[in-house]
């Protein structure tokens, strides 16, 4: 063959197929990861709140009620049953993927994962009820 | 053929992101059913202010809110970083979103201090 | 056999030609037991000579014929039609990689990748054949056991998003299987691999979609893999911090 073929290298003719955007609508496993991931906002936004409250109190007596009053309006209700719902959704992932971090072995058998979920659930039972008690105890 | 490539020091933000996680997971449903729901909604009665005033007097107490409020601070920070890199594509932002976030957390954490060390 | 048949809709790219790429329909009688793969042979055998796809071993231990069939990553030769049919299915190339042609990914980078996470043991000295064979209990095997099923398919690489979007991110078998050998009783070599398991575009551009692990044919938990080595690593990181002067391990 004496002419020169055209040769186009493969290489350059790949096809590559962007990613979209909002490429975590398309599938219910990476909504869910993206809502869990935007629980953080609501762990912050509780954080600036406890700031808050630490700084009512020191402020008056006056200021901690007008403070508690904020939390009654219908805006408030629905923001924290809204926040509420996303640090569920956050502790419960969190304990549940809790044994994929931290693979423990007592002698020769490794601790079940079971186990560690339930340790976890149960720390947050215990840490509850005792916020709770020191709060609403008079 | 082998890139040039070093460990990295993402893993001291990565545990204040965790312990940030452990203790937001431990700690915040509790106090958002109490003071966002259960306390304005009447089921239970807000804590008196006399009694407030005695549980921030302790200095464990107020060395512990501090450490909550800072570790769900930086826990908010480093995830949503990366949410704003997988989420939004931004990486190439990388630089804002690192100010944005740590630096806000910082911020926030700063003005904790001030607020607990007034009391 | 049976008169059932599935419609499906190839994806096929013609790399010399010059369009871009597009869909081709077949409609593909099958029996009780077929797979996608099988219908795939099918339409080549008997409607379409031009169709590129790889697949080798046919039950699901060689790796070769991932695909994506109706979004999700899949071994095409685990795929039953019946399960699909009659269709429309949409069968397409993984995602997440550049497509050679129809059906045909390249995996260099993958490869690449690979290679950077020195995939075999190092050992503390090497053993002369005249001192005997590594020793290696049932427990220890266990502790890596898992990590070491994996066959290279993809399919987690097509799941991960962050592969999608981090061209540098070195994926879920590649950091898997760099803990496979770390965790290796006969392995002295986790040191070596830190510079690259964690580095920036290691373990820390993962955020635990888990996805990965969701699509493993073997049961290999990616995802559980890449957490252990951050563990691992931000308690390494942490302990030079706070006590730069132990003596650490010859890097």
């Amino acid at each position: 063959m004496a002419h020169r073929s055209k040769y186009t290298s493969p290489r350059s003719r790949r096809y590559v197929k962007r990613v979209p955007i909002f490429w975590w609508v398309r599938k219910w496993n990476y909504t869910k990861f993206i809502l869990r991931e935007l629980s953080s906002v609501s762990v912050a936004a509780y954080a600036v709140i406890l700031i808050l409250l630490v700084r009512v109190v020191g402020a008056g007596p006056a200021e901690y009620q007008e403070f508690l009053e904020v939390f009654q309006s219908p805006v408030s209700i629905g923001l924290n049953i809204v926040a509420l719902a996303f640090v569920l959704l956050h502790s419960v992932t969190w304990f549940n993927l809790a044994p994929k971090a931290l693979v423990i072995r007592v002698r020769s058998k490794v601790v079940p994962p079971m186990f560690i979920v339930g340790m976890n659930y149960a720390a947050w039972i215990v840490v509850s009820a005792a916020v709770a008690w020191i709060l609403l105890s008079p | 053929m082998s890139k040039q490539s070093k460990a990295s020091n993402e893993p001291f933000w990565w545990a204040l992101f965790g312990a940030g996680g452990v203790v937001s997971a431990l700690f915040v449903p509790v106090l958002i059913a109490l003071f966002g729901l259960a306390i304005p909604l009447g089921w239970v009665e807000a804590p008196e202010y006399q009694s407030m005033c005695t549980l921030l007097a302790s200095p464990v107490t107020r060395l512990l809110l501090f450490a909550i409020i800072a570790l769900c601070l930086f826990h908010w920070a480093h995830r949503f970083r990366f949410t704003l890199y997988d989420g939004l594509q931004l990486k190439h932002l990388e630089s804002l979103i690192l100010v944005l976030t740590y630096g806000s957390a910082i911020v926030a954490v700063i003005f904790a201090g001030i607020v607990i060390w007034m009391l | 056999m049976t008169s059932d048949s599935i419609k499906l809709e190839v994806f096929r790219y013609d790399p010399g030609g010059d369009g871009g790429p597009l869909f081709d329909t077949y409609e593909v009688p099958f029996g009780r037991e077929w797979v996608i793969l099988d219908a795939l042979n099918y339409v080549k055998d008997n409607i379409d000579g031009t169709l590129s796809f790889r697949w080798s071993c046919r039950m699901g231990v060689c790796g070769s014929c991932g695909m994506m069939v109706d979004g999700e990553p899949v071994l095409t030769c685990a795929a039953f039609c019946r399960k699909y049919a009659p269709g429309p299915v949409r069968v397409e190339p993984l995602a997440n990689f550049p497509v050679i042609r129809d059906l045909v990914i390249d995996m260099d980078d993958f490869v690449e990748k690979l290679g950077r996470v020195k995939p075999w043991i190092i050992p503390e000295h090497e053993k002369p054949l005249s001192e005997g064979e590594y020793l290696q209990s049932p427990e220890q095997l266990g502790d890596y056991k898992k990590y070491s099923s994996c066959i290279n398919c993809l399919l987690c690489y097509s799941a991960c998003p962050v592969y999608g979007i981090e061209p540098e991110f070195i994926g879920p078998a590649a950091l898997a299987l760099g803990q496979r050998y770390n965790l290796d009783s006969r392995d002295a070599g986790e040191a070596e691999r830190r510079s690259v398991l964690a580095a920036d575009e290691g373990v820390w551009d993962c955020t635990l979609v888990g996805e990965c692990t969701e699509v493993c044919p073997k049961g290999v938990d990616p995802a559980g893999a890449i957490q252990r080595l951050k563990v691992s690593s931000t308690s390494h990181w942490w302990k030079s911090f706070l006590m730069p002067w132990s003596g650490r391990e010859k890097a």
